[in-house]
């Protein structure tokens, strides 16, 4: 496998990083003691085509590519966990399964504004009942001459206060099951959809975070996204994809955390020396470093196969797996690097290891990433 | 090219000039630095001194730069050269070069002088070198200025050279990447020799009331029109606050990177330190890049360089472009969280520590030995 | 109407130096950027871009590899790149370099209202001479250290600072500013743009493109053209280490305090 960058992915990758480090990384530490969704990042990440990077310049995307895409959330969650989700969210759970299974009607209808970011995009799978096992899904749609009605709710919604346009997963036939449900693009102003309160969480805290309600709520029946019963398959594949974004965000978090330390070992004095020179270090600081690098390969490796329409949910979540687990490893031994400072909020490394526990736990837990990789496998 | 005249004979080309800046009727400080300067290598090269002023009615002006050591200023008065413009004064000054064929011409490093400088050379075609902090032509003087200056081994190296006459030429130098190179620049087959000198660097002499009555003002002949000048100044305007003297302080305390988790309450208690101590507040590039603090205090390589009698440096790293505008400092005191940050290279006292805690204690003990004294 | 910017790659002297032993640069080991002020030359010619729709054309002189440097300035929105380059080219001081980039500018050819942006001054050496020598040789009017710039036809009204205030300045098309920091901040190239940067325009003006322009000669260019030459090139000395007190405490305070007093300083 070639893992040179092409000279686009190199151009991009730059702005990535100062945009990350001169825009971005100021507010990271703000935005968590705050718990604030932070717009005006969106805003600038807007306007440099970052919110829609993979989707085609017709539907008002960048007309990048998905490595590229992962690449921006892997630099992004090397300084701000919060800020690399907002867009992992918005792309891999609303964008792609609009681009990947919506009618061209729809696509020119949703997209422009989502890959613009005048719009924000969010996804709504989960429910207080249906978590890993997703088939159980309670919230139901009624179909009622040219529109649908939806009743349940949904929790833990990622964007979900910010959001306009959300792709929701609705029972049409409870009984088949996993094919009775429905995926459905809702809007905001949709009558009877309102959003709950903000989740307050242990990391990611300026993430928006909140339950979506659907009482009688209206939905167009050109609305269906894909076909009736099929939203299962919506779902599992845009999960999919978001793996490879939350896969991103967990090698960026691992990978701030080693260079923060890094920097701090070769400043640190203790009997005498610098923390850097203590072999300990040293070798903590190389595993560290393998581990995040491994990483990078199983992500970038997951995120070419999609872009070349290869197979790639199993690399996805061996990717996903891997990263999450690396990133809450190497950042909690980062904060033990940094000692009694690393616990304080006076350096970003608690910050990254509050952010890197979420990413062995949304879009798939790691137990679930372990059992799609087995199944692939054909153990059963 | 047609312009040979500067490079078949240049033993044709006697003197040095000094382009004097004035304005608003006001004659620039560094004008006063360039003269001394002027008057040294003019010596060494057995010739005139002479001022190039340019202006409306500036006649009153021309004689103190008699007093700083220059024999002769032309003067050139014209309602067309009341406020700066590129075109006018180039014309003006290029006319006069050809006319009179001075061997070294010198212009402050001002903005005013960096738009001037360069155009005049191209249109002379001679070389010019930009921002000179070091000026020679005698031979042993430049050495000399080596041996302390670089760290070349001056005793083992040859200053021959077959192309110029090294002892009669003038010796540019002028520091280059940022100030990580000196490059010492000639200039040896056109006339004149050109530079910008950056202001502060040259010491002033003493002001000789004697010599000031003994210049002489002269009024070339020049041609200008209307339509010579493709710009029109609008107006000029000072700015309304008082710019900070940082080149005339006797004492600076400078902020740097080190403030930013407290921007303003960092520059506070700089100006509290300086306050105490009688001096002004500068700044490293990081923090007038931030836009912490306005470009006027910047010290270093872009910014001022400046020479106080001691030089407090709070939070800076020391990066070399900062070292380049205040290492001549009297004495410097550098307080940082980072005992390896390259400032400590430079400074006379050192503190490792927060400068948000030092400096209230140093503030309280600089009080405490005042009140002792 | 086009606008033409200059532009240099340059070593990143914010960074590591280093010096080789015989006092010249070690550009390899040096990472290269695009020099800042002329960033904001670039972000003044897409501001004039988005208002006005004009096209907008990047110069730059030397070595091949200032190719990526064109590139990322067609991912911020510049249409189009020339690149000077050649091996007669090399070793040019200011006024050399002056004159070949005139001599290309002239050869790709200047409108009545065209105006071409520089920036103030490169981090390598400091001159801030070819802006304005540039100008001289294609008879240009100039305007230098722009803080702000407004165009109204093809008349434009600048904003020239000085270290004590500013002057306005009225310039008609075409002409040269140089732009400092102070003018605005360069955008980000964006993503789209990176993924349209090499199928823009680029084209490579080499000694035989140029050669027959008058300002081309082997009097006026490379290191034979060149009026100044280096004479010597040296490190400054550094100044020996200093007392490094002890403690960050009141009595280290008090200590240096004292010192000061005792000598006379303070």
């Amino acid at each position: 496998m070639d893992f040179h960058l092409t000279k686009e992915q190199l151009l991009v990758r730059k702005m990535y990083r100062e945009f990350a480090e001169n825009e971005v990384k100021p507010l990271a530490a703000e935005i968590d003691e705050e718990e604030r969704f932070p717009m005006e990042t969106v805003e600038k990440m807007a306007k440099l085509g970052m919110m829609g990077i993979y989707f085609p310049k017709e539907y008002g995307g960048a007309g990048g590519d998905v490595l590229s895409y992962a690449m921006c959330v892997e630099e992004l969650a090397k300084v701000c966990g919060t800020t690399a989700v907002i867009v992992s969210a918005h792309t891999s759970l609303c964008c792609a399964p609009i681009f990947e299974h919506g009618t061209e009607e729809q696509k020119k209808k949703y997209l422009p504004d989502l890959c613009s970011g005048r719009k924000i995009g969010a996804f709504g799978l989960t429910e207080p009942n249906a978590g890993t096992d997703a088939s159980g899904q309670q919230t139901t749609a009624v179909l009622e001459g040219d529109h649908y009605v939806l009743n349940g709710s949904k929790c833990f919604i990622t964007n979900g206060n910010v959001a306009d346009t959300f792709v929701v997963f609705a029972m049409t036939d409870k009984s088949k099951g996993n094919h009775g449900i429905t995926a459905f693009i809702v809007e905001k102003d949709f009558p009877g959809f309102s959003q709950g309160k903000h989740e307050k969480k242990m990391g990611i805290r300026g993430s928006s975070t909140c339950d979506l309600i659907f009482e009688d709520c209206i939905v167009p029946k050109e609305n269906l996204l894909g076909q009736e019963g099929k939203g299962f398959k919506i779902a599992m594949q845009t999960l999919d994809g978001g793996r490879i974004g939350i896969a991103s965000q967990a090698l960026g978090l691992g990978e701030g955390a080693i260079d923060e330390v890094v920097k701090y070992t070769q400043e640190r004095v203790q009997f005498h020396k610098r923390l850097s020179q203590f072999q300990n270090t040293q070798f903590q600081i190389a595993d560290m470093h393998t581990r995040m690098q491994a990483s990078q390969f199983l992500v970038y490796s997951a995120a070419m196969k999609k872009q070349n329409h290869e197979p790639y949910s199993m690399d996805a979540a061996m990717a996903k797996l891997y990263a999450a687990e690396s990133a809450s490893d190497v950042t909690r031994r980062a904060v033990q690097l940094f000692g009694g400072y690393g616990y304080t909020r006076e350096y970003p490394v608690e910050r990254m290891m509050r952010d890197a526990k979420i990413t062995e736990i949304y879009e798939g837990t790691s137990e679930v990433q372990r059992m799609v990789i087995a199944s692939h496998l054909g153990v059963k | 090219m047609a312009a040979n005249f500067n490079s078949a004979d240049i033993a044709a080309f006697k003197n040095v000039w000094v382009f004097c800046e004035q304005r608003q009727g006001k004659m620039m400080p560094t004008t006063f630095e360039l003269i001394s300067e002027g008057r040294k290598l003019a010596d060494e090269l057995g010739v005139q001194l002479c001022g190039i002023l340019l202006g409306d009615n500036v006649d009153g002006i021309a004689k103190e730069l008699g007093g700083y050591g220059a024999d002769k200023v032309y003067v050139c008065n014209s309602p067309l050269l009341k406020n700066y413009t590129t075109d006018g004064f180039t014309k003006v000054i290029v006319d006069t070069v050809e006319d009179l064929k001075p061997e070294i011409l010198l212009f402050g490093a001002s903005n005013i002088g960096r738009d001037l400088a360069p155009r005049c050379a191209a249109r002379l075609h001679t070389g010019l070198c930009a921002d000179c902090t070091h000026l020679d032509v005698d031979l042993d003087g430049y050495v000399n200025f080596l041996r302390t200056g670089s760290s070349l081994d001056v005793d083992n190296m040859s200053f021959e050279s077959k192309l110029f006459d090294v002892n009669k030429n003038l010796k540019m130098t002028r520091p280059a990447f940022g100030g990580h190179l000196m490059a010492t620049i000639v200039c040896p087959r056109f006339r004149p020799a050109m530079a910008t000198v950056r202001p502060g660097v040259m010491k002033k002499r003493v002001y000789d009331e004697a010599l000031a009555n003994k210049v002489e003002i002269i009024h070339p002949a020049f041609e200008l029109n209307a339509e010579d000048v493709q710009t029109e100044v609008l107006e000029v305007v000072k700015a309304a606050k008082k710019m900070v003297d940082l080149i005339g302080a006797d004492f600076i305390v400078s902020v740097g990177r080190g403030i930013s988790k407290d921007v303003e309450g960092g520059i506070k208690l700089a100006e509290q330190l300086a306050e105490e101590l009688g001096g002004v507040v500068g700044s490293s590039r990081a923090c007038v890049d931030a836009g912490w603090i306005s470009a006027d205090h910047q010290v270093g390589q872009t910014g001022k360089t400046v020479h106080p009698k001691v030089y407090v440096a709070l939070g800076i790293s020391g990066a070399i472009q900062h070292k380049a505008g205040m290492q001549d400092s009297e004495c410097i005191v550098a307080v940082n969280k980072n005992d390896t940050a390259p400032i400590f290279e430079v400074a006379d006292y050192g503190i490792c520590g927060d400068l948000f805690k030092i400096v209230p204690l140093l503030i309280d003990s600089i009080k405490a030995a005042k009140a002792a004294k | 109407m086009k606008i033409i910017v200059t532009v240099k790659q340059v070593p990143d002297t914010s960074g590591k130096v280093a010096v080789n032993p015989d006092g010249t640069l070690d550009r390899a080991s040096m990472q290269t950027i695009i020099n800042p002020d002329d960033m904001n030359a670039v972000e003044a010619a897409l501001k004039l871009k988005d208002e006005l729709g004009c096209k907008v054309v990047a110069f730059t002189m030397g070595p091949p590899p200032a190719e990526g440097m064109l590139r990322e300035l067609m991912a911020m929105g510049v249409d189009e790149g020339v690149l000077v380059s050649a091996r007669e080219f090399g070793g040019s001081d200011t006024y050399a370099t002056s004159q070949i980039i005139a001599a290309a500018i002239d050869t790709y050819g200047v409108d009545d209202d065209d105006i071409i942006l520089a920036g103030r001054q490169a981090i390598d050496g400091d001159t801030a001479q070819v802006g304005p020598q540039i100008a001289e040789k294609l008879h240009l009017p100039q305007v230098t250290y722009a803080g702000e710039i407004k165009k109204e036809g093809n008349t434009l009204t600048v904003k020239r600072m000085l270290e004590d205030g500013y002057m306005t300045i009225k310039v008609g098309t075409p002409c040269m500013i140089t732009c400092i920091k102070e003018l605005n901040t360069p955008r980000y190239l964006s993503v789209g743009g990176a993924f349209e940067a090499y199928s823009k325009p680029l084209s490579v003006m080499d000694y035989n493109a140029l050669k027959d322009h008058p300002l081309i000669d082997a009097t006026t260019i490379g290191l034979k053209g060149s009026p100044t030459n280096i004479f010597k090139s040296f490190t400054p000395p550094q100044k020996g280490v200093g007392l490094m007190l002890e403690g960050a405490d009141k009595g280290t305070t008090d200590k240096l305090a004292g010192i000061l007093a005792s000598k006379h300083i303070i």
